[in-house]
């Protein structure tokens, strides 16, 4: 049986960096190949290279034996390659059918052939068993789960061949994705080859024949799925034993510093409690809209708290600004580090000294003499790799950039850190970097928050872990009561009445 | 197989069905209610039919040219050089005429030039990746020196021909029979068929769509395999033609081409399709509510001149009424988005 699709030593290089240098990948039709790598491996770079998006700069493509190099997504479409894309590439403001048509209209001289379409439409969500979505709704009135669907609807509309699927279950419920899964051993079936892409690891085993692990551009191993041990998948991703990713810095806890007692947004989160000590490392994990961001937020004094009372350092002070948690000691980094954290323009200096930058001003002025040299010590202490304190944070890479942001509020003095996705798109080394250093931080007594949907993240820095689940927050347990499986259990509200009243 | 209702809609909440409802006929209350008004404060002269094809007259130039601006602004642009290359194309038409050819090959000048701005414009926002406020910005001054350059700074008189009854709001006695059948004028009945026209270009046509797929997400369009670049230069090169057709009918309502007038008309422009219900962040607006837009500003215009009120107050008026629209906009999205 001939391949169905075969790559062969596709390398891409974006300016400096080299996205992709030697990447190997063969799948045979009616297979499920799990592709895995970290973040920043390269996979979306790859994924891109077969949709047509990007041209390879090196190397050669075949899709059933003829040379594949497709000339857009269109063409790589009508050719039988479909992506399900991560990030969602629907237009919000159009309808359910024009979406899962959008760029391949049934059209007649450029006029859409409107009963075409939705039967086309209606086929494809029928083909996905979501038929209860409804084809003329727009789409920003959907839930994020259901607009994944259609997403994922566009992709089987064009009857694949060769169906890639980059994260396809990151916003969706447990029973989606059971139906995801059945959908997906179906068109194994009819001899569809897919590309799974994901970092559940136990999705990719459970649906997965072979895998194929990319680490820093590369092709580092492959093989058939059952022979193969998550440790060992890890390992390749991460080229590193896990317990060199997750340090462990010693520290004791103390007092409890922020008491949150049934705490409630508008929306989310509801009723929320928890106490996190003096030196704690809290994790808070929970799934896209369970309200973790929100949760954050609303102690932070971003969002309005509707009732309920927090207590910072034994002094009640429920309802403060950010401006007021931020002399309270508290600070936040916001998941979207680029749009709500820093000032990408500016450099690493202002960045640093934002919030504080009274020791350098004279007279309304701000010396930069001192204001540089107070950040050439930070990014030391920090452990920042830069070409100085006057360089624009854009130019940083992600882990340095993140080091700024939680060193800002250090400067500031914060003492109780509220960090949310703190390592959302960096790569390894920098991911064991921040790790180290809130580890450090936690050692010298400063209170830290953690949220992340990343479960291996938590269970390897945290102390104690709580969920949230529809805008609970259950309560916080030691990590060593915690497993992947309770807490994934948790996050979707199928956790056992004896924990739930623990 | 397990077929719970995983994420089902939400039953729609009376409420929620009120905004939509508010959404689809907002403007078109707005201007009943303003009609309305008017006939009260000004007596039934408002209502009579000379000053009814008065407001029909004064609202087709931009009527034409904001037909155009609702499909950039639909794809998430904006052209600030409409009055300057409605001035440009009066003036080229003019020429034409005076050169002593057909009135028809002036309307095609004044067309093709358009056209060709505009498509100029698409280039440098597509192809350059450069700002359309820039761009356009830049296009502004470009299209209205010419003009200048063009007409030596004066106003470039022409032959009479029937180009002349095409924004002529009420029938002379000498006009042809076919001329005063028309009951309004005929420039006005070009922006009609021009508005249906583009509303079914929206609404039904893939281009149509896909100005919308590119406002509300350029990046996924792009992944959805549409040609951006091509597409936002038809959009601004469509556009350009229909500014152009403006500023023919500027001239002939001018009876010369003036390189100095039509100031400011893309604040007039922007004004009607976002008084329609478009949103200057891109994905959404259609013809029929810009159209909506185009009267209300002519009426108010036309409404506070009968009512003896001084221009400079008529500016403040329509300057509030702008912001409220917008306002108004903004707080019927955020119920909408509530669903």
């Amino acid at each position: 049986m001939a391949a169905r699709l075969v790559m062969q030593g596709i390398a891409k290089r974006f300016g400096a960096t080299a996205a992709l240098s030697g990447v190997d990948l063969a799948i045979e039709p009616g297979e499920v190949l799990a592709l895995i790598g970290e973040n920043g491996a390269g996979k979306s770079t790859l994924m891109k290279i077969l949709a047509g998006v990007y041209r390879a700069d090196q190397g050669a493509m075949h899709l059933d034996g003829v040379p594949f190099i497709p000339s857009g997504p269109i063409d790589a479409r009508r050719r039988g390659l479909a992506i399900v894309y991560q990030e969602l590439t629907l237009a919000i403001h159009l309808s359910v059918e024009e979406n899962i048509t959008l760029g391949d209209e049934p059209q007649r001289h450029g006029w859409i052939d409107r009963p075409k379409r939705r039967e086309l439409a209606a086929s494809a969500l029928a083909q996905l068993g979501c038929e209860h979505i409804p084809l003329t709704a727009l789409v920003r009135d959907l839930s994020i789960a259901q607009q994944q669907l259609v997403e994922i609807a566009r992709a089987l509309s064009a009857h694949p061949r060769l169906l890639v699927m980059d994260e396809p279950t990151s916003s969706l419920t447990r029973a989606d994705v059971e139906h995801l899964m059945a959908v997906i051993r179906r068109l194994r079936g009819q001899g569809v080859s897919i590309i799974y892409i994901s970092h559940f690891l136990e999705e990719c085993s459970a649906i997965a024949d072979r895998y194929a692990v990319l680490r820093d551009g590369r092709s580092v191993a492959s093989g058939a799925m059952p022979a193969v041990s998550e440790a060992e998948l890890i390992r390749h991703m991460v080229g590193r034993d896990v317990s060199e990713i997750y340090p462990r810095v010693p520290h004791a806890l103390g007092l409890p510093v922020l008491e949150v007692n049934r705490v409630s947004g508008l929306g989310k989160p509801k009723q929320a409690s928890l106490a996190l000590h003096r030196g704690e490392i809290l994790g808070i994990f929970g799934l896209v809209g369970s309200g973790r961001s929100e949760m954050l937020r609303v102690v932070f004094g971003l969002d309005p708290i509707r009732s309920g009372e927090i207590v910072v350092h034994g002094v009640p002070r429920t309802r403060s600004t950010p401006t007021q948690r931020l002399t309270q000691g508290i600070g936040l980094v916001s998941e979207n580090r680029k749009e709500e954290g820093l000032l990408l323009n500016l450099s690493i200096a202002d960045n640093l000294t934002l919030t504080r930058l009274e020791p350098y001003t004279h007279f309304g002025m701000i010396a930069s003499r001192s204001q540089e040299t107070s950040t050439r010590t930070w990014m030391e202490r920090l452990g920042v790799r830069a070409q100085g304190a006057t360089q624009a944070i854009a130019e940083l890479s992600g882990g340095n950039q993140q080091k700024i942001a939680i060193g800002r509020l250090l400067h500031h003095g914060a003492d109780i850190l509220l960090l949310d996705e703190p390592t959302r798109g960096i790569d390894v080394n920098a991911k064991a970097q921040v790790y180290r250093l809130i580890g450090e931080l936690a050692a010298v007594g400063t209170a830290v928050i953690v949220v992340s949907s990343y479960i291996p993240e938590l269970l390897g820095i945290c102390d104690s872990v709580a969920v949230m689940c529809r805008g609970q927050l259950g309560a916080s347990r030691p990590v060593a009561e915690w497993d992947q499986h309770s807490i994934l259990a948790a996050a979707i509200g199928q956790e056992s009445s004896d924990h739930a009243t623990t | 197989m397990n077929n719970d209702p995983a994420a089902p809609l939400p039953p729609p909440a009376p409420s929620a069905h009120t905004a939509k409802v508010l959404a689809a006929f907002g403007p078109f209350i707005a201007l009943i209610v303003l009609m309305v008004g008017l006939r009260i404060a000004v007596g039934e002269n408002f209502w009579s039919a000379f000053n009814l094809r008065l407001i029909l007259c004064q609202t087709a130039i931009v009527a034409i040219a904001s037909c155009g601006m609702t499909m950039i602004i639909v794809a998430g642009g904006i052209d600030l050089s409409v009055g300057s290359v409605v001035a440009l194309c009066g003036v080229l038409s003019a020429l034409t005429v005076n050169a002593g050819w057909p009135p028809l090959v002036a309307l095609g000048v004044a067309m093709l030039s358009g056209a060709a701005i505009g498509a100029l414009n698409g280039l440098m926002i597509a192809g350059f990746r450069m700002a359309p406020f820039i761009v356009t910005l830049g296009m502004m001054g470009i299209a209205r020196g010419s003009a200048k350059l063009i007409a030596h700074s004066e106003p470039v008189n022409i032959r009479p021909t029937w180009l002349d009854l095409l924004m002529r709001p009420f029938p002379l006695p000498q006009d042809p029979d076919w001329f005063k059948a028309l009951v309004v004028a005929p420039g006005v009945w070009m922006a009609v068929i021009i508005a249906i026209g583009m509303s079914l270009v929206m609404s039904r046509s893939v281009f149509g769509r896909y100005a919308y797929a590119i406002g509300s997400n350029e990046a996924g369009a792009r992944l959805c395999g549409i040609r951006v670049p091509l597409i936002k230069i038809l959009i601004y090169g469509l556009a350009g033609a229909l500014v152009g057709l403006a500023g023919l009918l500027e001239m002939t309502m001018l009876h010369l081409g003036d390189s100095t007038t039509a100031m400011g008309r893309e604040l007039d422009v922007i004004a009607a399709v976002v008084i329609g219900g478009a949103s200057l962040s891109g994905g959404t607006g259609t013809v029929l509510g810009t159209m909506i837009g185009a009267l209300i500003m002519a009426i108010l215009r036309n409404g506070t001149q009968q009512l003896e009120w001084q221009t400079a107050t008529q500016e403040v008026i329509i300057g509030v009424v702008i912001i409220l629209a917008v306002r108004i906009d903004q707080l019927r999205n955020r119920r909408a988005s509530l669903l």
